[in-house]
């Protein structure tokens, strides 16, 4: 079982949340070619090693994610709010 | 090479198992070669093969990281079946169902290979018409495809729950010719068959690096030296992405993640089919192994992952799904469990195609059913690379097909990998 951390909720089990995906990608704008935006919605670097991504509190605070993990090894390295609003008050109430 | 006939059964059973020879050799990587297939699993070994038998062309390389039988050749739950329905794929998985009809003639090596039937579930009259549509497209391309009602199918498998399960069962849409092998058996026979024709099956011999030079591979660092090859290419599904960015091709529609496999302790004859359960999302396969223990899988563990380990949240998951539909096996112990590493694709289907790279071929993105498609792939793999020209049945399996709008999506789900099961 994985742990995650969850800002609010604290440490819990993997299973309340679901895997959102790879957090590194940024969509182009909708003026952007096709390639750039193929590349976007279909392409992944799919690293062995660290990695940003997103989970989400399904069974919880229902907060979005975003947590860097080992894909080799699970282990976690941080977890933070995606937005950037509710990273914020974390910061403050620490 | 001892060929593996009557004759030679019985001369060995009475000189006390002497006469056989290895399996395969050993040999010395040379430094050059005419192809090289980085991957030593059922794909790459079957490409090999291709390549020497259909194509002569017999100085080629497997280099395998590990040894011969012990990646996914040996983690997965060993089902064969040819139910597919969009174009490309259902020619593909046919043929290699006929490929594997005779792969133990083929190959001089018995794989085993039973053909008992696919029998998938279904539980509203909903699921019902979606599996007659896909059954139907089967048979008008001439495949054998049938539906089972209730009455039908409580005759042949009367041990399912009918009584009280949460999603009652409705009948069954059945491949009768689809069934199982031994996974062992098809790996070692592909390497037997391969190295008798000339090709080299290098193993410990991990992929280091690769030297490009004008557009084109001009070698391989591998654990066992520097190996140069005409035409390279990569059948390595699960590690493709290390690979390609070990080339500098940068990303790729595919990401890794594990799915589970569980062997319980043997019992007598139980189940004379493969069946497989899928409601509201969820999805189970079990069979029965020749040696009585039941196999069965479920869905992936739902997040990316390169670790060839699973995780408990699944092993819940698909011990409730075997007790939904065979609740009689509530006292039997599960003796192993495994993950193996998968390509899980942006649209569910495979790849066969050119590359960026002048002399690389990619053989990649296997999703849930690498097993079966091993025969057709290794096929259609050697003809790309000896003929150049994809066949028509994997002309589309390539990379550009997401830019133009003609992705090959068998469950619909869209560009997520996890989802295409």
């Amino acid at each position: 079982m994985i742990r995650i951390n969850c800002p609010y909720c604290g440490e819990r089990d993997h299973s309340e949340f679901s895997y959102g995906g790879d957090a590194s990608i940024k969509y182009p704008s909708l003026e952007a070619s096709e390639k750039e935006w193929t590349e976007a919605i279909f392409f992944r670097k799919n690293i062995r090693g660290f990695q940003l991504e997103t989970w989400h509190h399904s069974n919880g605070c229902r907060m979005w994610l975003e947590v860097e993990r080992s894909t080799v090894t699970h282990e976690i390295k941080s977890v933070r709010p995606c937005h950037p609003d509710l990273q914020k008050v974390v910061e403050n109430n620490k | 090479m001892t060929r593996f006939n009557a004759w030679n059964v019985i001369k060995n059973g009475l000189n006390g198992q002497s006469g056989w020879s290895r399996q395969w050799r050993d040999p010395e990587p040379k430094s050059n070669y005419d192809v090289i297939i980085v991957g030593g699993g059922l794909h790459g070994l079957a490409t090999a093969f291709y390549l020497a038998k259909n194509h002569n062309i017999n100085n080629v390389a497997v280099l395998e990281k590990g040894w011969i039988g012990g990646g996914n050749a040996g983690r997965n739950t060993t089902i064969v079946r040819s139910n597919y329905m969009m174009p490309g794929n259902h020619e593909f998985y046919e043929h290699s169902l006929k490929l594997w009809e005779n792969l133990s003639h083929e190959l001089n090596y018995n794989v085993m290979f039973s053909q008992r039937a696919h029998v998938s579930l279904f539980h509203s009259p909903g699921a019902r018409d979606s599996a007659a549509r896909r059954y139907n497209i089967m048979k008008l391309h001439g495949t054998d495809a049938e539906l089972w009602d209730l009455k039908t199918l409580k005759k042949k498998i009367p041990h399912l729950n009918y009584d009280d399960s949460r999603f009652p069962i409705l009948g069954a849409a059945v491949q009768r010719r689809a069934g199982n092998a031994r996974h062992d058996a098809v790996a070692w026979g592909y390497a037997r068959a391969a190295d008798s024709l000339g090709v080299d099956i290098l193993q410990n011999c991990e992929v280091t690096g690769i030297t490009r030079k004008n557009g084109s591979i001009e070698s391989i660092q591998t654990s066992r030296g520097t190996i140069k090859g005409k035409k390279v290419g990569f059948a390595v599904a699960g590690n493709t992405s290390v690979l390609w960015q070990m080339a500098e091709l940068g990303n790729l529609p595919i990401e890794s993640h594990k799915l589970q496999a569980f062997v319980t302790e043997s019992i007598k004859p139980l189940l004379d089919q493969v069946v497989v359960y899928g409601v509201g999302g969820a999805h189970f396969y079990i069979s029965q192994s020749d040696k009585g223990s039941m196999v069965f899988g479920g869905d992936l563990d739902w997040y990316k992952s390169y670790a060839q380990r699973g995780n408990l949240p699944i092993v819940q998951d698909s011990a409730e799904a075997a007790m939904a539909i065979l609740p009689c096996l509530g006292r039997i112990r599960l003796l192993r469990h495994w993950a193996g590493v998968m390509d899980m694709t942006m649209d569910g289907s495979f790849f066969i195609c050119k590359t960026p790279i002048s002399n690389l071929y990619l053989n990649a993105g296997w999703n849930y059913g690498g097993f079966k498609a091993s025969p057709a792939s290794g096929w259609y793999f050697a003809d790309l690379i000896a003929n150049e020209n994809p066949h028509n049945y994997v002309h589309n399996h390539n990379l550009e097909r997401f830019e133009k709008g003609i992705n090959i999506d068998e469950r619909g789900a869209g560009p997520d990998p996890k989802l295409h099961g």
